[in-house]
């Protein structure tokens, strides 16, 4: 578990970070969704003690980072795959992480076939690998250990589709054994299709966080009758606003409240949907504040 | 794709070992991570091929009446004063410039316990390069004898030789604090060179046109200070001189180097 209280860091009057809390919990994923220059990754070192907070505390099962005695066989983390020496060979990088943590010798050879890295692979210097291939041994750094928690900044950056088909089995398994994961994205997509939870940041401040479930449920519907305009009028008529989107009208109520009305009035529908792209709407809104084409537009 | 199997969470925190990493396993990471890359491999060989040169040099280049030991020691001694401090200043840089920090400060989360590694490895490299570039110095100086006709001058007291010793562990920390202090390759690397070769001529031009500046120049001059270890053994004023000489230039910027490393982040 990962507890992040009032965590703040400001760079002379620049606040990066400004007072997060959130819980990361064991056996889920949590996604940690923000744009780029959001501050996650600021969040993330922090986390794991390469950068003083300036107020607020990060604990891993309660313990502050520098508190583990062996961090390596408690937390898995990777926050940048392609910060190590280029002429290193991705087995001698493994070897290195090996051997500090005190493991077994087996666990670099098995590490690396779990993450996909051929003999010859692991043999050749990281200067020529791709940044998938780098990504892979960044997982398996931090996996060596056999962590119960893992945080990892933007783990799917690089990999091609099946990677990350691979990486979402990966992650999703070591939340089912009962582990932490925490990863950081700039793609809501990803994260979507990865976490349970997510908490959304942006400018340093969190804007939105729970469970995919709850933040996906904008709260508004989609619904589509045989009778349309007559479906319009009854929710009108009950006090609902509503909206074309498209050929479908959106309403703003619950698909539950939408259904009962469509039963009162005796319409068939076709379609009853909760809409999503609240989290969406959010994101972008995000987004085009910290992009200059949102700007332009 | 590879399937992907986990040993379940829960056998897992049964063998979770709560051991604090001991400072002997990080030493070994550093001294194999000194070794493990083509440059650090050849910055090591280097050391041997330098003491080799030099020896060969000396054979056949100095004039037969100054083939003794010392004089091979000095040849020797020279390029391991450029050496040996590069080798410690990459020791420490590299975490920044190339950025291993990220993976090194995290597994060991107390900086200064792996500065301290790096010292003891660098140290440990510098002591076994000396031995090693000394030992050189013998052969040479018993083949240089026999080919050139004359006895063999062992001009090198044990005492001295452990002084040479010294002095070139004193040019590997410079560049050990250099290297804390810039936390990038080249700067650190360039500062050496400014502290080794400008500083001492600026030093020497000053004290032979300011009065004043001849009396101070032993007590704040570290090069000129760490000469008399190399030219043999160090009277009670000399060594006075040193001990300030390296207060100044090498024990308080360590401190201060400390103190940005601990605080300073790692991107």
């Amino acid at each position: 578990m990962i507890t992040i209280e009032s965590l703040s860091k400001k760079y002379g009057g620049r606040t990066v970070v400004d007072s997060i809390s959130f819980t990361a919990r064991a056996g889920r994923v949590t996604g940690f969704l923000g744009p780029n220059g959001a501050g996650k990754s600021t969040s993330m070192r922090m986390m794991v003690g390469l950068t003083r907070p300036t107020s607020g505390t990060a604990t891993i099962h309660g313990r502050r980072f520098a508190d583990l005695p062996n961090p390596g066989r408690e937390v898995g983390v990777m926050l940048d795959a392609s910060a190590q020496h280029a002429g290193r060979t991705g087995r001698e990088i493994l070897t290195l992480a090996q051997q500090l943590m005190g493991l077994e010798s087996y666990r670099v050879t098995e590490t690396l076939a779990m993450v996909g890295l051929t003999e010859t692979e692991s043999d050749r210097r990281i200067g020529g690998y791709s940044l998938g291939m780098r990504q892979r041994l960044g997982i398996a750094v931090a996996l060596i250990g056999r962590p119960s928690v893992l945080i990892l900044d933007e783990p799917a950056n690089g990999l091609d589709p099946a990677g990350i088909r691979w990486m979402r089995d990966l992650l999703r398994g070591y939340a089912d054994d009962g582990g932490t994961v925490l990863l950081s994205s700039h793609l809501l997509h990803e994260i979507e299709v990865i976490a349970e939870d997510i908490v959304m940041i942006g400018k340093g401040r969190i804007v939105a966080q729970g469970s995919k479930a709850e933040l996906l449920r904008a709260g508004k519907t989609i619904v589509r009758g045989r009778d349309m305009p007559a479906l319009e009028r009854a929710l009108t008529a009950s006090g609902l606003a509503t909206s074309y989107d498209q050929d479908a009208l959106s309403v703003e109520a619950e698909p539950g409240v939408v259904g009962l009305v469509a039963r009162e009035y005796e319409l068939a529908l076709t379609e009853l949907r909760a809409a999503d792209g609240g989290l969406e709407d959010l994101f972008l809104q995000l987004t085009a504040d910290t992009q200059r084409e949102g700007k332009a537009a | 794709m590879t399937t992907t199997t986990l040993t379940p969470v829960r056998e897992q925190q049964r063998t979770l070992v709560a051991d604090q990493i001991p400072t002997w396993r990080v030493t070994r990471v550093e001294l194999r991570k000194m070794f493990d890359t083509r440059s650090g491999f050849w910055l090591m060989a280097s050391i041997v091929i330098a003491a080799l040169l030099s020896t060969v040099a000396t054979i056949l280049f100095a004039p037969d009446a100054d083939l003794t030991y010392y004089t091979f020691a000095k040849a020797i001694g020279f390029p391991m004063t450029v050496i040996l401090p590069i080798i410690a200043v990459l020791s420490i840089t590299g975490e920044w410039s190339q950025r291993s920090g990220l993976t090194t400060f995290t597994l060991v989360p107390h900086r200064n316990r792996v500065i301290l590694a790096k010292v003891i490895a660098s140290v440990t490299v510098g002591i076994v390069a000396m031995v090693v570039a000394l030992t050189i110095g013998v052969v040479g100086n018993v083949i240089g004898s026999a080919i050139a006709g004359v006895d063999q001058v062992w001009d090198v007291s044990f005492v001295h030789a452990l002084d040479i010793m010294l002095g070139s562990l004193l040019c590997l920390l410079t560049g050990t604090m250099l290297g804390l202090l810039f936390r990038s390759s080249p700067v650190a690397l360039v500062a050496y060179f400014v502290y080794a070769l400008l500083v001492p001529t600026m030093s020497g031009l000053l004290a032979t046109s300011q009065q004043g500046y001849q009396d101070l120049q032993p007590w704040v001059d570290l090069n000129y200070a760490q000469s008399f270890l190399f030219e043999g053994t160090l009277s009670g004023a000399q060594s006075a001189h040193l001990a300030v000489a390296v207060t100044i230039w090498l024990v308080l910027p360590a401190l201060i180097a400390l103190r940005l490393v601990r605080t300073s982040e790692v991107k």
